[in-house]
């Protein structure tokens, strides 16, 4: 087991780092998840405009791993459309269960292949994923 | 001794992720002896049948392993009679039977079910449920900033509307044993009854329940070198006796009518359903091989290395310890700096540490400390000095990883 696998250097990045992190002032789609089983918790704010996700952003507490997720899939998704975000989450569920795919849209989530290798992190990785899809369908 | 003990649990001579296995996470279960593993084996080679109602040899024969395992349970907590011990699925089963039969029953609008904000989740719930149900008030002792309880607190909290009064003897998080005998006296003398969650506390200590003077007293086999799937419940004769069953099936009627029924004695009343034997035979094989080795000696042998690891832990810069500074219990709840639990044990298993993340099934607690959730170190009978040492040193280089990570 490499742990380099999992806490790549983008990832990190992330954590530290992390992009869209905060609240909007005025109305946007919210949506409120946690991860029962650990205490993870993500509130993720969409503000969508004529079928496209304007912009996004999200507050919340967990590890390096579902916290630098939650910041790559913010970035990834500002100015898709709903239906590329969807075909973004898609992607995302292959990646988790060890598919090989890119992302070129935004490179750094190919920096969470390895989180397959750790069967037990797999659900930190998709809480902000599982948000922007329940996000979507709110929608 | 450690040696001779720790030789007689297969799982613990593995490599984890190219280490040698040192696993810390006995709060949440306990690994199994060959001996329990071989009780089970033998139980389904030589005596597996229905209990208590087949006429043929094998029938006798489970009916015997199971009973005599309930015996063993009831002389390992010193209960009365073995009829007080009923058989459940854990704690959380046999903490829901007394909520729901019991609590429900006695408690009215307006009566008080008192509680610690540091409960499990499993001795929180059925108490919250069945106080929403009867229109019951929650109350919930004070907790101080180490996680103790104050007895003059307690006294302060219960009155003559306190029906029950439901504590831990020992706090999965915190590593606090609970002044449950001083409870038990106030909860009696304004006519609560005191629930006992034994999970942490019976495998690491020796359990009186008369001495404890408790009502009821719930205990998990898993946590204790027995299976999982296996737990019991001990009261008092005259509330057992009191309470109805909360599961009608086989094994528990005295006589079926179409439109009533009535119900077998103790303790068989409370056990519909084809038992969970084989569990059972575990259970009782575990407190065989607890006894042989002592439960005095398995006490010293955890609070001796508990504190060895407290010293140890609280000497690595940036780490915040939950619970009092002398441990009497084996368990060390606390957090690395601002690593994240999670990450905290994932790089501790890749050298092949097993200990828990996450909020230990205490919701409420968390929100106390003012956490998100926590990592958790703890100990059993064979855990050694080296096991932490080697705890010591993945926490320090986790500390490491994280920093240079950036």
């Amino acid at each position: 087991m490499q742990l380099d696998d999992l806490y790549r250097r983008v990832i990190m990045d992330h954590y530290k780092n992390p992009r869209n992190r905060g609240k909007f002032e005025e109305d946007a789609v919210t949506i409120d998840l946690n991860n029962p089983t650990c205490g993870d918790r993500i509130s993720l704010q969409l503000k969508v405009e004529n079928g496209v996700v304007a912009d996004a952003k999200y507050t919340g507490e967990g590890c390096s791993i579902s916290m630098s997720s939650a910041s790559m899939m913010t970035d990834a998704v500002k100015g898709r459309t709903l239906d590329e975000a969807i075909s973004l989450a898609d992607r995302f569920s292959s990646l988790m269960k060890g598919d090989e795919v890119d992302f070129d849209e935004y490179e750094d989530i190919e920096a969470l292949s390895g989180v397959n290798k750790f069967p037990a992190r797999i659900k930190c990785a998709t809480l902000a994923w599982n948000a922007l899809r329940k996000g979507i369908d709110a929608k | 001794m450690i040696a001779s003990v720790r030789e007689q649990f297969p799982i613990l001579h593995q490599e984890i992720n190219g280490h040698p296995l040192v696993y810390l996470d006995n709060a949440a279960t306990s690994q199994k002896p060959q001996v329990v593993i071989d009780a089970v084996k033998r139980y389904y080679e030589w005596e597996n049948s229905n209990v208590h109602r087949g006429v043929h040899t094998l029938g006798s024969r489970a009916t015997d392993a199971y009973e005599g395992a309930r015996e063993k349970v009831a002389r390992f907590i010193n209960a009365e009679s073995s009829e007080q011990i009923i058989f459940t699925r854990g704690t959380t089963t046999a903490l829901n039977l007394v909520a729901s039969s019991y609590a429900r029953s006695v408690c009215g609008p307006g009566d008080e079910i008192v509680l610690t904000e540091m409960e499990h989740h499993s001795n929180l719930i059925p108490w919250q449920q069945a106080a929403i149900a009867v229109g019951a008030t929650l109350k919930y002792i004070p907790l101080q900033p180490d996680g103790t309880i104050r007895v003059e607190d307690v006294e302060a909290l219960v009155t003559e509307r306190t029906k029950v009064v439901a504590i831990a003897y020992v706090s999965n998080v915190m590593g606090v044993v609970h002044p449950v005998k001083q409870i038990a006296e106030i909860a009696h003398r304004h006519g609560a009854v005191i629930v006992v969650d034994g999970a942490q506390s019976t495998p690491h200590m020796k359990v009186d329940v008369q001495d404890l003077d408790c009502d009821f007293y719930a205990l998990s086999g898993h946590k204790m070198c027995a299976p999982t799937g296996i737990g019991a419940l001990y009261g008092k004769k005259a509330l057992l006796e009191s309470m109805e069953p909360i599961e009608f099936g086989g094994e528990m009627i005295n006589d079926v009518g179409l439109y009533e029924s009535n119900w077998k004695e103790l303790p068989w009343k409370f056990e519909g359903g084809t038992p969970i034997i084989a569990g059972a035979v575990g259970l009782g094989a575990a407190i065989d091989f607890l006894e042989e080795i002592g439960m005095d000696a398995i006490e010293r042998h955890e609070a001796q290395l508990a504190n060895y690891a407290m010293d140890r832990i609280s000497e690595i810069e940036g780490i915040s310890i939950y619970g009092p500074r002398k441990r009497k219990v084996g368990l060390v709840t606390f957090n690395l700096g601002d690593v994240h639990p999670h990450d905290v044990a994932t790089v501790l298993d890749a050298q092949g540490i097993a200990i828990r993340a996450g909020h230990h099934c205490c919701q409420p607690l968390m929100r106390w400390l003012k956490v998100s959730s926590t990592a958790r170190a703890s100990f059993y009978l064979y855990n050694t000095e080296e096991d932490v040492d080697r705890l010591v040193s993945a926490l320090i280089q986790t500390k490491e990883y994280f920093g240079d990570a950036t």
